[in-house]
């Protein structure tokens, strides 16, 4: 089975809040933040190799595959090489900067490259740390006219590789779906977890370690000699203006932080006298 | 003249407190609206919706709507859409799902989990906080339909308005996805709790609660005496102690409620994003340096597994004396 991966290039998530604003509330700079893969997308990534690969012995079936695709700067090629040390196996890199996308656009592209690559299922985080929109996976859906399902926490798929039950965490509970494949699925935080993903491969007694793989230093050689392929993003003739565009960006008003107070007694006695909430 | 349809949510065929947001969005861009109730034996939901000042109160029912899925609903909203300039849904779990695959279906742009809203002239243009709430942009969409999802803590809860808007049937339109796409299950977790979104108080929890035991036995005391929402951090979710959707911050739940206690929870910033417009934050931490002290009003360093039992003893004798 072939799946594919878009990933995204995102400033470091855990020191968003350096970020500047500049040329007079233009445009943010993230300058000095490390650039990293979007978490979700590095957790898209964990999810299609458990769905694809025995957990336990790691072996693979010669046919399946996984591909992983990214819109950005040249320097975008770390990411992916990154998502093909954990084990995927080639990488498309179109290059085109930030300002000149929307997730419209994004998802019009990446329907050009599933025409072109052809998988069985796309897996892709459930949204992007810096623009926080979540919208690429349910517009590329529609524009497929492929089944979906988002916020994924659980994915089984069936024996025989043509139906997957997605538990997506909503509101409330747990929505189970049932999907045919070809099919979108986004991931959430729990998709990492041991036993998130049955592939009827691994064997049922197998516990995956919480979380993304670590990739040690002979995978790390290996991905230098997977393939990336580079091309500009028109050469996926996806044409068209932005539908939606950022006109300015400024920083949120910052909240004051207030005292320490010295036990509980003081605590309860200024909910209840200073701040009235008790 | 430009006219909004507001997509009512529903659950089990009840109208959800989530709508009322949505609504709130239409009264602050100041525009006549229509709202659409889609679901099975909603007519009740739509009986309800009625006093809010809405042009009408369309109501698509049938079986096929039973329950939510993605790709029965989007086309239903999208032919209802028909007509209206923005397409407006709260961005619960619910309308995060349907609201992009409307816009796709319209060929409209989307301005996702938005703070707020102008009307300059009748151009709308919207508030969205970005990178974890750390940044705000304005974002204008320039396609003649547009499709606009609303973070529910900033967008005021409408109260009913009297009259009573007139209902009107429209048509379930053909799902061509559905064969492909079948709803199993809904596992609901029933809490006697208020739900997060909404809950006047939230007390959420950090891993430093160290388990699930430690959530049930340290924190849902305080949060039960307190009648309040139990939250959580991100750490803590990703740790297994409590389910995703007790998360508070970027990628769960945003609340901005009248009082929120952070009990060993550091404040990392994906965790700020989601609870910064408390009114009231209190924080429980035994660092003095968890950046969380840098914007609670009231900070009490101590060790959890003390302080919080004291509280709950606290808050319960006050509610004894009444």
């Amino acid at each position: 089975m072939k799946i594919l991966v878009p990933l995204k290039r995102t400033a470091d998530p855990d020191n968003a809040n350096k970020i500047k604003i500049g040329a007079g509330g233009a445009k943010i700079e993230t300058t000095g933040l490390e650039p990293k893969a979007n978490p979700f997308d590095e957790y898209a990534v964990e999810a299609s190799l458990r769905l694809i690969e025995n957990g336990q012995t790691k072996a693979r079936n010669a046919g399946d595959k996984l591909t992983v695709v990214s819109f950005g700067p040249k320097e975008a090629a770390t990411n992916i090489r990154q998502a093909l040390a954990m084990g995927g196996d080639d990488g498309l890199l179109f290059l085109s900067d930030d300002e000149s996308l929307d997730g419209d656009l994004v998802a019009r592209a990446l329907a050009r490259v599933v025409e072109q690559q052809k998988p069985d299922l796309v897996v892709l985080g459930k949204q992007a740390v810096d623009g926080d929109s979540n919208q690429v996976g349910q517009i590329l859906a529609e524009l497929l006219q492929w089944p979906s399902a988002t916020f994924a926490m659980s994915i089984e798929l069936s024996a025989d590789k043509k139906t997957a039950i997605v538990g997506r965490e909503v509101d409330g509970g747990v929505i189970k779906l049932k999907l045919t494949l070809p099919a979108v699925i986004t991931v959430d935080l729990r998709i990492v977890a041991p036993k998130s993903v049955v592939n009827h491969v691994t064997p049922a007694t197998f516990n995956y370690p919480e979380g993304a793989r670590f990739t040690p230093l002979p995978m790390i050689i290996k991905a230098k000699t997977k393939p990336i392929v580079e091309a500009p993003i028109a050469s996926l003739g996806v044409e068209g203006a932005l539908k939606s565009k950022y006109a300015s960006f400024a920083l949120p008003p910052a909240r004051k932080g207030g005292v320490k107070v010295k036990d509980v007694a003081e605590l309860v006695q200024k909910l209840r006298t200073e701040a009235k909430v008790l | 003249m430009s006219k909004i349809l507001v997509v009512a949510e529903v659950s089990g065929a009840k109208l959800k407190k989530t709508t009322l947001s949505a609504i709130g969005f239409a009264r602050a861009a100041g525009l006549p609206f229509d709202v659409l109730v889609l679901g099975q034996g909603v007519g009740a939901a739509a009986e309800e919706l009625r006093a809010y000042g809405a042009g009408a109160v369309k109501v698509a029912d049938g079986a096929a709507l039973a329950n939510y899925v993605g790709e029965t609903f989007a086309p239903t909203v999208s032919e209802a859409a028909k007509g209206y300039s923005v397409v407006v849904v709260t961005a619960s779990s619910f309308g995060k799902d349907l609201a992009p695959r409307v816009a796709a279906r319209l060929g409209a742009g989307f301005a996702s989990d938005i703070a707020g809203v102008e009307n300059a002239g009748g151009a709308l243009s919207y508030k969205r906080p970005m990178y974890a709430g750390n940044a705000l942009a304005t974002m204008q969409i320039t396609t003649p339909v547009q499709v606009v999802s609303v973070r529910q803590s900033e967008f005021e809860a409408a109260a009913p308005s009297g009259g009573s808007s007139p209902v009107e049937a429209v048509a379930v339109a053909p799902a061509p996805l559905a064969g492909r796409v079948e709803f199993v299950s809904f596992d609901e977790v029933k809490s006697a709790r208020p739900e997060l979104a909404e809950a006047k108080v939230v007390v959420s929890g950090g891993r430093s609660l160290k388990s699930a035991e430690g959530f049930k036995t340290v924190l849902e005391p305080l949060v039960d005496v307190m009648g309040a929402a139990m939250g959580a951090s991100r750490a803590a979710v990703d740790a297994g102690y409590v389910p995703n959707d007790l998360q508070v911050g970027q990628t769960g739940k945003v609340v901005a409620p009248k009082l929120y206690i952070a009990v060993g929870i550091s404040g990392a910033i994906q965790h700020i994003a989601g609870m910064k417009n408390s009114k009231v934050i209190v924080a429980i931490n035994k660092d003095p340096e968890a950046p969380i002290f840098q914007l609670a009003d009231y900070g009490l360093v101590a060790d959890l597994y003390k302080a919080v039992p004291e509280l709950t003893e606290a808050v319960k004798k006050i509610r004894a004396e009444g």
